[in-house]
């Protein structure tokens, strides 16, 4: 369906290196990162100030500095703590709430619109009654991310559980299944491809708030960390530490995508229910 | 199933469950059975709201947020309309730069407020700046994604009738594109005034954001909702209001 718009390259047959970068795509995905990060680094020596920006070489080198600092450790291990926690109560909230209102028309219509009036309010706009109401320590960033992660697992369970067959659920009911069972033989293999969906975009917007607001408010914190770097004028150091979070939230959410390629592979692709957004 | 009556009791499902909510929290208010600072009764951020409206702060604080929006978005429509428009007519250069766009997008941008706040301090440049970045993913992914699925058949057509590369644009590309270029203009604006709101909220001497700190912190919680309120009518009115918007350049019959 792509385009090929650009004539076929007809010039003069290109070199090696030229004709590597303009037919293998890997090849020339690397070749880019490493001229952004050559880049950075030329410019991190010549035109940027060293006090506010730091080059590549700098940050890797203060990398073994930061980590082993017993207090950035625990920060680290900390915010990965609240992750998960916030990830995981995403997940069985989401469950609870949306497989019941899910499965039966009349629940779908009554409390779909009531869901979707609480997912359009921008949360970040009552971050701090969150701290007002859970304090500045891990049950306020927990919070925050459950409000974040749990509207995409609910809306995508919701929309999983719609496409039970009634006929699967009559012909599991008349043979004796238990309520149960029939959760657990019929519902939850009907909706897992959506509901894996749902933990993938769950997980990005659970990262999105556990960090805001431990960026917010942090009482050691990664958040504590990265403003004392900062207001030290340390930038190698917080350059390191924002590269591990960054690391953190990429396998994180590698994790979820790879459990949802397993979860789904017996469907074709595209089969997936959509988000009712 | 007698789905006109169902969708009758649905509704009025919805507006009880709304209308109780209320009224327990105007209950708890006004019994004092729930800390006036931690929830302030509706009836107080009413009229705060009211009292609110009638003074100039509100107004400083949302031009400050409103114009760190607008340049934020222009700077994030003008790189990503553009550098989305260069990477989705080819082919390849998509397949090579579309997942490197998407996997840094993956990354919540949030981890990098930190060296904006260093980079550019804590007046509103760091504001546009953090809520440029948010706005341009969307915007440049969208773009990509809409040039490079235009059926081969236009392009192909419009190539053997002669249109050189403006009239292709001008013609083929942009019409065929712009769905889901305005889709993705319309989740970078909503993104970038989120982001805006947050980056205020953890570092920032104006504008809303930082204004439903401030209150937060001196306990004016009763103003601080009243703000919190404003924030997110104007949320929703963007939302809104770009929906429509949106719903002007979709394809008739689409669905989408």
């Amino acid at each position: 369906m792509s385009v090929a718009i650009e004539p076929a390259i007809t010039a003069a047959p290109p070199s090696g290196l030229w004709r590597r970068l303009a037919s293998d795509a890997l090849f020339a995905r690397i070749a880019v990162i490493i001229f952004v990060l050559l880049l950075w680094e030329i410019a991190g020596h010549t035109v940027f100030d060293r006090d506010f920006i730091s080059p590549p070489s700098a940050i890797i080198a203060a990398l073994p500095r930061v980590l082993s600092d017993p207090n950035i450790l625990w920060a680290l291990s900390v915010t990965f703590y609240e992750l998960v926690v916030a990830f995981f109560l995403a997940l069985v909230g989401g469950l609870l709430i949306g497989i019941p209102v899910g499965l039966h028309g009349f629940t779908t219509r009554s409390a779909l619109p009531l869901i979707l009036l609480a997912y359009s309010i921008p949360q970040v706009t009552i971050l701090p009654l969150f701290v007002l109401w859970f304090g500045v320590e891990s049950a306020s960033k927990i919070a925050f991310g459950v409000s974040h992660g749990i509207f995409p697992v609910i809306l995508n369970v919701i929309a999983g559980a719609q496409t039970v067959e009634a006929a699967h659920l009559t012909a599991a009911r008349s043979m004796g299944a238990t309520r149960f069972q029939i959760l657990r033989r019929v519902i939850l293999p009907h909706m897992t491809p959506s509901l894996f969906a749902g933990l993938r975009l769950g997980m990005a917007a659970t990262l999105l708030g556990v960090l805001l607001a431990e960026l917010y408010v942090s009482t050691g914190g990664i958040g504590y960390y990265t403003k004392l770097y900062s207001e030290s004028f340390d930038p190698p150091a917080m350059f390191a530490l924002v590269t591990c979070l960054a690391l953190m939230a990429v396998i994180l959410n590698e994790t979820v995508r790879r459990a949802e390629k397993r979860a789904s592979f017996w469907r074709t692709q595209g089969d997936g229910p959509q988000s009712p957004r | 199933m007698n789905s006109m009556s169902s969708g009758w009791q649905a509704r009025a499902i919805q507006i009880g469950f709304v209308a109780a909510l209320f009224l327990l929290w105007d209950f708890a208010g006004e019994r004092k059975l729930i800390n006036a600072i931690l929830l302030p009764a509706p009836r107080a951020v009413f009229w705060k709201f009211i009292a609110l409206a009638q003074t100039s702060a509100l107004y400083t604080h949302l031009l400050v947020t409103l114009m760190e929006l607008v340049l934020g978005f222009l700077i994030a429509a003008a790189a990503g309309l553009s550098l989305g428009y260069f990477i989705g007519r080819s082919r390849y250069g998509t397949i090579v730069f579309e997942p490197l766009l998407a996997g840094v997008f993956a990354v919540p941008i949030v981890i990098f407020l930190p060296i904006f706040l260093l980079f550019f301090g804590i007046g509103p440049s760091s504001k546009i700046a953090f809520g440029a970045t948010y706005a341009f993913f969307p915007i440049v992914l969208n773009t990509i994604g809409g040039i490079s699925q235009v059926d081969d058949r236009y392009v192909r057509v419009a190539r053997a009738m002669g249109a050189d590369d403006v009239q292709m644009f001008r013609r083929v590309l942009l019409p065929a594109a712009l769905p889901v270029i305005v889709t993705g203009l319309r989740i970078g604006c909503i993104i970038g005034f989120l982001s805006i709101i947050g980056s205020e909220m953890i570092a920032g001497i104006d504008g809303l954001g930082s204004q439903i700190v401030r209150l937060g912190e001196a306990m004016n919680t009763a103003e601080m909702f009243a703000y919190i309120l404003f924030v997110i009518f104007f949320a929703i009115l963007l939302n809104t209001g770009l929906s429509h918007l949106q719903a002007r350049f979709a394809i008739p019959g689409d669905g989408r």
